[in-house]
């Protein structure tokens, strides 16, 4: 279960986290409650598994390159397939998707050659044929998510 | 302009601000800045859109929010800007992105709505076509199944990474 705590920290600090000596202390003071609630509070999502983290969202592109890959990977061999491909630290993102391409991931790299030689590894060692998606437009990136905590 | 400093910081703070009484201290140790130039150097980047934003960053499926849907279309390049910014007006779209149609791919335009659970995502997804006339695109639906990997970009340098496997 959610306190009224929890549920505040999810929703109220996508955005904006205070960028100062003690920001869990500025928190706690919006909030009214003490410095050690809320050091407490996000120990615990994290515990729990309710937040990756706190953290920057960068725009893709701006700092290094990104490829989204995509692959049509035979069911029986797509664990082991997707352990491999979420071994290389250069993969951020990596998903089963239901369709006939049913792995995608995220590359990311400091520059192209770096990207696509990634990306030619992972062929190389799966012996499977990668689209390469690369970004060429963001028009809205991550920029949080209202969450509906009525029941959690 | 990004500065090799600058890089440095992220590549640390991408991993996650340290749940203590002086977070930016502690990322300040790991790459030899004071807190004040941490605060500073972040307060910049956010300032020039480097930073996108700075907080939470939630895990949608544990929180209950397990239908994840990306749905592509083949627009025709002239309008795909102006539908990229319609489609991103609405709450539940997450993301919403351009990419390069393949042979095999013939999909340009991305978008990414989470809900609860599919019939949601489904419905949302029925209200967007029809407020941004996307009925007449090709579109593919991508429920998501498994997530095998998921975490901050850390930029990777060339380097003995690529040795790897």
């Amino acid at each position: 279960m959610l306190t009224h705590l929890h549920k505040q920290l999810l929703n109220d600090y996508q955005h904006d986290f205070p960028l100062s000596a003690r920001p869990y202390q500025d928190i706690a003071d919006e909030l009214g409650v003490t410095e050690n609630e809320v050091l407490t509070a996000f120990t615990e999502l994290n515990t729990k598994q309710l937040i990756s983290r706190i953290g920057p969202v960068i725009p893709p592109n701006h700092i290094g390159v990104s490829a989204l890959v995509a692959m049509s990977v035979p069911e029986q061999q797509l664990q082991a397939i997707a352990d491999k491909i979420s071994a290389y630290p250069e993969v951020n993102h990596n998903y089963e998707r239901e369709h006939l391409f049913n792995l995608w991931f995220v590359v990311i790299a400091s520059d192209a050659e770096h990207l696509f030689d990634v990306i030619n590894e992972i062929e190389r060692e799966t012996s499977l044929k990668a689209l390469r998606l690369p970004m060429l437009d963001d028009f809205f990136i991550d920029l949080g998510f209202k969450l509906d905590l009525t029941n959690a | 302009m990004l500065e090799t400093r600058d890089l440095e910081l992220l590549e640390h703070i991408q991993r996650g601000l340290p749940v203590c009484s002086r977070p930016y201290l502690e990322i300040g140790l790991c790459c030899g800045m004071s807190e004040t130039e941490v605060i500073e150097r972040l307060t910049k980047l956010k300032q020039q859109g480097l930073i996108k934003r700075l907080g939470v960053i939630v895990k949608h499926r544990q929180l209950g929010y397990r239908a994840n849907a990306m749905i592509v279309w083949n627009v025709p390049d002239q309008v795909i800007k102006q539908l990229g910014k319609e489609i991103s007006h609405f709450s539940f779209v997450t993301l919403c992105y351009q990419r390069p149609k393949q042979p095999e791919w013939p999909y340009n335009l991305y978008c990414m709505i989470h809900g609860k659970d599919k019939a949601t995502v489904l419905n949302q997804l029925e209200q967007l076509i029809e407020a941004c006339h996307l009925n007449c695109f090709d579109k593919e639906i991508l429920f998501s199944r498994q997530c095998f990997k998921q975490r901050g970009a850390i930029y990777q340098k060339p380097g003995p990474s690529l040795a790897h496997g």
